[in-house]
């Protein structure tokens, strides 16, 4: 059973975002009422969203029903082969297409604070569509099975680079062996920071406790320089 | 899938999966001009003009789904996605040409490479424990 990971096992090409510490302070996007001819248009919420990673079949859609307001919606995206832009009509005919689905669901937390939750299409060639979803994302579950750890290494890898907080969420299966914290960070060659929880996908309150991981890791993370990933 | 030379009448089920591409719906644009790239998370919120009944007759009907939903209650490029049954990519290009008709604006969410401010952090870890 291959149950560890490399720290040199990053792939090059994914490069954390760059700088950003001169740009612009954050713009709470429609924070404020705009008064139109009289009436004052509604506040727009402010929309956020985590992301919850991890292998085929560990539970992601389940974790994301386990809190959504919603009947997990599904998304689908078209992707051209290799992702080429394309960019005249005649070229479409001749291209093959693939169509990417991507679980989300919602969460309403407050009139003006909506919080939705993607689950990442789960095979590795879609790693450009990760890019897309992680901009701007507020942290993100890497949802793991001790049965299958290694599927979840790519997902630990990418946030790490990426530098997007992540908590590591340990679905328990029935009849799975339980492991005890450690070895899983061991295995998963976690950074000290990182949180490990033990979680059950299916449970509503296990599932928001996680997700309050994610927030609260990501607040520390605010609150103090970040920590470079070496290299 | 052809679509010419055949029985106007022709009869096609479910099965025979959608009958027009959908980037026909765009005419074959996958991208809109000048804006930044909408994220999924953005919200598409309607002008003022948007309630009019008398829309612009030069809208398509996936158009108009668009503002009536919206209309209804700001939502979000991925909900739009997912509603109206079409591809992420179709419904940038749709959103781009009403944002253009100035009858729905684009939210931008947190700007990527920036995490939100700590006090809406703190709102999110009450909101969930509110739940």
């Amino acid at each position: 059973m291959a149950f560890g990971r490399s720290s040199s096992s990053g792939r090059a090409g994914h490069t954390g975002p760059s700088g950003g510490s001169d740009a612009p302070a954050p713009r709470r996007p429609g924070a404020a009422a705009i008064p139109t001819g009289g009436e004052v248009r509604r506040i727009h919420p402010v929309t956020l969203k985590i992301l919850v990673a991890g292998g085929f079949g560990v539970g992601k859609t389940t974790m994301v029903g386990a809190v959504s307001e919603i009947r997990p919606l599904r998304t689908e995206e078209m992707l051209t082969e290799a992702g080429r832009p394309v960019d005249d009509v005649h070229g479409v005919e001749r291209k093959t297409t693939t169509t990417v689905a991507m679980d989300f669901g919602r969460i309403t937390l407050r009139g003006d604070l909506v919080l939705y939750l993607f689950g990442t299409p789960g095979q590795d060639r879609f790693w450009f569509l990760w890019d897309e979803l992680a901009q701007g994302a507020l942290g993100a579950v890497v949802l793991a099975d001790t049965r299958r750890l290694a599927d979840s290494f790519a997902a630990v890898d990418y946030f790490e680079r990426r530098r997007i907080p992540f908590t590591v969420a340990v679905n328990h299966f029935d009849g799975a062996d339980r492991y005890p914290a450690e070895t899983v960070r061991d295995a998963l060659d976690l950074d000290p920071g990182v949180p490990l929880v033990m979680c059950d996908a299916r449970d509503r309150e296990s599932v928001k406790e996680v997700l309050v991981t994610v927030v609260e890791h990501a607040m520390t993370l605010a609150a103090g320089p970040r920590e470079h990933a070496p290299t | 899938m052809k679509e010419t030379g055949q029985d106007p009448h022709a009869w096609y089920d479910g099965e025979a999966g959608p009958v027009v591409r959908p980037y026909a719906m765009t005419r074959g644009r996958t991208e809109t001009d000048g804006q930044h790239r909408m994220d999924l998370i953005a919200l598409v919120v309607p002008e003022p003009a948007a309630e009019d009944s008398g829309l612009d007759r030069s809208l398509s009907p996936e158009h108009l789904d668009i503002v009536e939903r919206c209309v209804e209650a700001p939502q979000s490029i991925a909900e739009l996605a997912s509603g109206l049954d079409l591809p992420v990519g179709v419904i940038r290009v749709l959103v781009g040409d009403l944002v253009e008709d100035e009858l729905v604006h684009v939210s931008r969410p947190v700007p990527p490479a920036e995490l939100p401010d700590v006090n809406i952090l703190r709102e999110v870890i009450n909101g969930l424990r509110a739940l």
